[in-house]
């Protein structure tokens, strides 16, 4: 449904996207883990005809993402990062405006709206105006209206972003139904693991790059360690001491310390760890996430970067919104 | 086919703006305000001071297609002002992703806009006799599809800018450099003729002055003032505010076009 090849897309002298490629098959339920600025809605944006590639190829549904953009908009269902709802207009108006632009004939509106409302659990709120939604509402609304004209590929770019852990689950029970039921391809950015651990395949990306793509399973089993965590009063110190009593390169960081250990002998370490370290106040064992993966690959933890100037927008958009009710 | 897709995204554009501006009451209130209390204020103080010396004329009069044209002014700006704010966090995003012209936007905001600013004129119309004017049928059938135009040239050319434009600041700063001087130099308040040279040379540039003249064709055709404050022939206004919309719309429809 989707191959890329090579594709690159520069800003001045900024590389987001620095020479992808990937594939992405029917059915798939595909997912871009990486933290804030890693290229992921590049990428999107790119698939979606929004922005052109400075280098490289990519079709979506077998069309040409540059020279058929028509025909890739046609065949693709989008979900942005920040509300593209009018929020001035009912639900029901919102996903009228959008049949009547993808051309959904006249006949099929309605049951196909009715459909979807009851799937995304909107069906009772259709007559209300949009603005009395909440986030996690308007987010179902717009995944809803993605899929109103049987797109080849949705895309949900961030689509739990800014919304509290409760409603983010809920999102997803729902997204879980979509799956089910719709069949469609869906391709999806996210920096939270557990959402990434849900995909079927799973391409981690930072700065530009994709860095791993494989099933959850795989890139964990590849990691191949169970996660040692521990935390002490002196952790310089502790660091210190691991490395020469137990011969391990532990890694500090936020006052955390990570112990890498093989597989299975995550649990002969423990009493050595607990022996070794002085003034001990926290262990953990555990098996590894698709965060260890990223921190194996990379070094880093996925985290929040700085906030950008569209970020801040966001921020004041949301505060209003809230205020308004 | 393309045509058609065409067609569907400016109806789709124009019957969201038409709805949002329903349910808006209270810009709908703010926008019919802001000419009355020009007339009823500003006019009333401005009315002893400046004398025309034209028998049986009131400043008021004068005064009164300057209003109606500032309101279409104001209006059509505020229409193409959301695309910015709409670009980023909006309903455009969704047209801008959809299999439709992105052209349409342009004109669909452009036809949206002057909708919405050709009710608020009518109602304005209403007003006139606190001016002192009666408009006859005649008068009020030549007038709405000339505010129509009007509105539909401030409209396009707002757009263009709009769509220039990263930031919500930067159009406010822009707005404030361009829509004032529109206003001011209009002819509204004075007549072209009293100003000085120099200043007569922008207001021949400025294409809200065209409108606020064929507004005084219209509706001064009997007075014995019209040869003192109409400057062009009818014709000749109508022709400029055609080719000034003209050129917008196409410059919008590109720059809508270009977006990435």
């Amino acid at each position: 449904m989707i191959q890329v090849e090579n594709l690159t897309k520069k800003f001045k002298d900024f590389t987001a996207v620095d020479a992808i490629s990937f594939a992405v098959g029917a059915g798939e339920f595909f997912g871009f883990l990486g933290p804030n600025g890693a290229g992921k809605t590049t990428t999107i944006k790119i698939l979606a005809t929004l922005l052109r590639p400075t280098r490289g190829t990519a079709r979506v549904n077998g069309y040409d993402v540059i020279r058929e953009a028509t025909a890739v908009r046609r065949s693709i269902g989008m979900v942005f990062q920040d509300p593209s709802l009018d929020d001035r207009l009912t639900a029901r108006e919102n996903l009228e405006l959008h049949a009547m632009l993808y051309g959904v004939p006249r006949r099929e509106i309605a049951p196909r709206m009715a459909e979807l409302l009851e799937l995304v659990g909107l069906a009772d709120r259709q007559r209300d105006l949009v603005r009395k939604f909440s986030g996690g509402m308007k987010r179902r609304l717009e995944i809803a209206r993605g899929l109103l004209h049987r797109p080849g590929v949705l895309f949900l770019d961030e689509p739990t972003v800014g919304l509290d852990p409760q409603t983010r689950n809920h999102i997803w029970e729902y997204i879980g139904g979509i799956r089910k039921n719709e069949g469609a391809t869906v391709f999806l950015t996210t920096h939270y693991i557990e959402e990434a651990e849900a995909c079927d395949r799973v391409g981690i990306i930072d700065h530009g790059k994709i860095i791993a793509l494989d099933t959850p399973a795989a890139l964990k089993a590849a990691v191949n360690a169970d996660v040692i965590t521990l935390q002490a009063e002196a952790p310089g110190e502790a660091v210190r001491a691991i490395r020469e009593q137990l011969g391990l390169r532990a890694v500090l960081t936020d006052g955390v310390i990570h112990v890498p250990a093989g597989n299975g002998a995550g649990e002969r370490l423990v009493p050595r760890l607990a022996a070794a370290v002085p003034a001990l106040t926290a262990l953990s064992i555990r098996k590894p996430t698709l965060e260890d993966v990223f921190l194996h690959l990379t070094g880093r933890a996925i985290r929040e970067e700085t906030a950008g100037a569209l970020d801040r927008m966001r921020e004041v958009r949301r505060a209003s919104a809230r205020r308004g009710g | 086919m393309q045509l058609q897709a065409f067609a569907v995204a400016v109806y789709v554009i124009w019957f969201r703006e038409l709805k949002k501006y329903f349910r808006e009451r209270t810009r709908l209130a703010a926008m019919l305000g802001q000419p009355l209390l020009y007339l009823l204020i500003m006019g009333q103080g401005l009315r002893t001071i400046f004398q025309l010396n034209i028998e049986g004329f009131d400043y008021l009069s004068f005064m009164y297609p300057g209003v109606v044209a500032m309101t279409i002014l104001f209006t059509s700006m505020f229409a193409s002002v959301s695309i910015i704010w709409d670009r980023e966090f909006g309903f455009l995003k969704e047209v801008l992703v959809a299999p439709v012209p992105r052209s349409a936007i342009a004109v669909g905001k452009a036809l949206g806009g002057s909708t919405t600013a050709l009710l608020q004129g009518t109602i304005l119309l209403i007003l006139a006799p606190l001016a002192g004017l009666t408009l006859s049928a005649n008068a009020v059938i030549q007038i709405l599809p000339l505010l129509f135009l009007l509105a539909f040239a401030i409209t396009s050319f707002g757009t263009m800018v709009a769509a220039h434009t990263e930031s919500m600041e930067g159009f406010h700063m822009i707005m404030n450099f361009i829509i004032v001087p529109l206003f001011l130099l209009s002819g509204a308040f004075f007549p072209i003729g009293t100003a000085p040279e120099w200043m007569q040379a922008l207001m021949k540039l400025n294409p809200v002055a065209y409108g606020v003249d064929a507004l005084r064709n219209i509706m001064f055709t009997d007075s014995p003032a019209k040869d003192f404050i109409v400057y062009y022939p009818l014709a000749y206004d109508v022709l400029v505010l055609i080719v000034f919309s003209a050129v917008m719309v196409t410059l919008s429809m590109l720059a809508f076009n270009r977006i990435e």
